[in-house]
């Protein structure tokens, strides 16, 4: 598990309002089936805007599969998903709308090889917003300064460190303007050293507020910025609550074991 | 090992034969050396056997006159024409047939390709027996199959079946009406050429456009309407026509028309059924390299599925796709040759079948045959690291 410098941790905590009223995704009684196989079982959640979300659990509990039905990566078979009050059908202009405001950081970067730093950060501006070139590439090279690493723009991805590739491709999600931010393992195929620069930035996102949903193993990075921690287990959520409550007084057994296993 | 001397040391050098450098110099001379002791042996050895058996050298043969038919051809030939004329006969039906080819296979390739990929289990399944049954068919088994199953067993040419559009088919080949355009018909090229310099500006000041406001612009569409309308408009103002000429059937051939010779359509079909299987491979591996996660980076970011496709996958797919494929172009020009079996008079079938057993020339005749297909291959594969050098992925 990576520390985080104490000086974000004490900046952290008063800025980040959680709305009361404004509901950022609703799931409600959703199922999911992969052919016969029952990934995901009743998921019932409510995120607000503002709030940011860490969900836990072993190695194929569908961590995953539940955040990428939530831009429809994946769809789902029964009960509703509702993001930013569009719910999500087979209807591919509601699937579109979205997924322009909900960003997406896989484990894997996906970064596209063929065009540079800058490019990877304009294109869906320029070709899904409609925004002007020169207009998209400044908003993109604001956000390379926010992950600090502006001198990157004209380079390709197979040029970077693994750490400065997942930087890019939070700022590629950021450059359309997001209002929902969904992580899966941003940090699980790097480097102890690079582990740290990234959790940066995305403890300096919720700072700002953005709706987060990150499945991570970080328990530190959970423990700063969460304000629930899901964990799930056989497609379902087993149990959930504020990171303090959830690291020392588990309620389930295999909340328990799981903890037992990771925390050491 | 610990080092106390901490100054910068050199690594001490490699004994003499050990040295990477002397080793490569070494090896380079000797392959050289054999090489040219290899050459001077055939060469000397060749001569001595020509002149032992009272044959003449030289290219003078090429302003010969020939004095032979060839069947097919698209520049002028008559008994009278000389040698060099036979050649050029050779590469422009050689040229023909490949042309043509490579054009038909490359649609056909790519749609197996597509197909085989296809989330419906009839298509896919049809398109992976094409490939698996054509891929494992020698080329010279189907063309025998294509020429004498086929075409060769097609009625007289009084029983001649007819097809759509006052075409026929018999024995002697395809025979479909020949367009013959007008005088006026010039300015109908001219408007064509027009509407392509006019599909050129546009897609440049969209792409401007784009780039300034981001305003979209239906860019493909309106190059279609252009592409139609401009010549569409010329035709009718300059009141062009084109008169189709239709074959007829007299006593013993038809008359008129335009004549596709039974050995020339063999061969096309041939050759193009069995290179796009390899062209089918080639597409469905190049669009496999392309990671499901691109697809779904692009997704997420809410590019629509045309985008995506445009901007992410063809792109990547491409640079996957194109060295293999213009390599299989390459084998499909040199396949052409085996036309000669079944009497497609393409280069190797005139120049080094015919022309050769006439003049006895042969290593003139074959030497200039293999210049033409190295000129082929080199030309292409030159174009090929252009190509690579230009959209070659920067890695670490
Ligand atoms: N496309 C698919 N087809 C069939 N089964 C799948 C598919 N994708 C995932 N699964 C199965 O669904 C289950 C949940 O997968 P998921 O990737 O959501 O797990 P996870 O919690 O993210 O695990 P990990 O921590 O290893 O990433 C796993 O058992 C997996 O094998
Ligand atoms: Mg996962």
């Amino acid at each position: 598990m990576t520390e985080v410098s104490a000086t974000t941790q004490d900046r952290a905590a008063p800025h980040m309002t959680v709305s009361q009223t404004n509901v950022a995704i609703e799931v409600v009684g959703m199922h999911k089936w992969y052919a016969d196989f029952h990934v995901l079982r009743d998921i019932n959640l409510k995120v607000m805007e503002g709030e940011r979300i860490v969900i836990a659990g072993p190695s194929g509990s569908g961590k995953s599969t539940l955040i990428r039905c939530i831009n429809r990566l994946e769809e789902h078979q029964e009960g509703q998903i509702i993001v930013n009050g569009t719910e999500l059908t087979a209807d591919i202009k509601r699937i579109d709308e979205v997924r322009r405001e909900v960003g997406m950081v896989f484990q894997h970067f996906n970064l596209f090889p063929h065009l540079t730093i800058l490019q990877n950060l304009t294109l869906a501006p320029i070709w899904v917003r409609g925004i002007p070139k020169a207009e998209a590439e400044a908003t993109a090279m604001h956000y390379l300064e926010r992950v600090k690493i502006p001198e990157q723009a004209n380079k390709f991805p197979g040029q970077l460190s693994g750490g400065q590739q997942q930087r890019v491709a939070i700022a590629r999600s950021l450059c359309m303007q997001p209002k929902i931010m969904l992580f899966d393992e941003p940090t699980s195929a790097l480097d102890p050293e690079m582990v740290k620069e990234v959790l940066e930035v995305m403890i300096s996102l919720a700072e700002e507020g953005m709706t987060m949903i990150c499945v991570t193993h970080e328990m530190g990075f959970a423990r700063q910025v969460a304000n629930r921690v899901i964990f799930m287990d056989q497609g379902q959520i087993i149990e959930q609550n504020e990171p303090e409550a959830f690291f020392s007084n588990p309620q389930h057994e295999r909340t328990k074991l799981f903890l037992s296993q990771i925390l050491h | 090992m610990t080092t106390l001397d901490t100054g910068p040391t050199t690594a001490p050098r490699p004994s003499f034969f050990n040295d990477p450098v002397v080793r490569g110099i070494v090896y380079q001379v000797l392959v050289a050396v054999l090489l040219v002791a290899f050459i001077v042996w055939i060469v000397g050895n060749t001569a001595t056997n020509l002149a032992a058996q009272n044959k003449s050298t030289g290219f003078d043969f090429l302003w010969k006159t020939a004095g032979f038919d060839i069947s097919f051809s698209l520049i002028p030939w008559t008994r009278a024409s000389i040698y060099w004329e036979a050649f050029l006969v050779g590469i422009t039906n050689t040229l023909l047939v490949a042309f043509v080819g490579i054009i038909a296979a490359t649609i056909l390739g790519f749609t197996i390709g597509i197909a085989r990929l296809s989330s419906n289990f009839i298509v896919s399944s049809l398109a992976t027996i094409y490939v698996e049954t054509i891929r494992n068919i020698p080329l010279l088994l189907q063309l025998f199959f294509w020429y004498f199953a086929v075409l060769k067993a097609m009625p007289a040419v009084r029983d001649s079946i007819q097809l759509p559009l006052e075409s026929f088919i018999n024995q002697r080949g395809i025979f479909v009406p020949k367009p013959i355009p007008d005088p006026q018909f010039g300015f109908v090229w001219i408007g064509i050429a027009l509407a392509i310099i006019g599909v050129i500006v546009l897609r440049t000041w969209a792409k401007r456009r784009l780039e300034a406001t981001g305003k979209r612009f239906p860019v493909f569409l309106t190059s279609l309407a252009v592409l139609i309308a401009i010549p569409t408009i010329v035709w009718f103002a300059s009141g062009a026509s084109v008169e189709f000429e239709p074959p007829v059937l007299e006593r013993f051939n038809f008359k008129g028309g335009l004549q596709l010779p039974p050995e020339f359509v063999a061969l096309l079909f041939g050759l193009t059924i069995y290179t796009a299987s390899f062209i089918a491979e080639t597409v469905r591996g190049g669009i496999q390299a392309v990671s499901r996660g691109q697809t779904e980076a692009a997704m997420s970011l809410g590019l629509k599925e045309g985008d995506r496709l445009r901007l992410v996958i063809v792109p990547q797919a491409m640079r996957v796709i194109v060295p293999p494929l213009t390599s299989q172009y390459l084998n499909l020009t040199k396949n052409s040759s085996l036309g000669a079996a079944i009497g497609y008079p393409e280069l190797v079938n005139v120049f080094s079948g015919t022309a050769l057993n006439q003049t006895g020339r042969a290593i003139e005749c074959i030497a200039l045959t293999m210049l033409v297909y190295l000129t082929f291959s080199l030309l292409t594969s030159a174009i090929m690291n252009w190509y690579n050098a230009r959209v070659s992925l920067v890695e670490r």
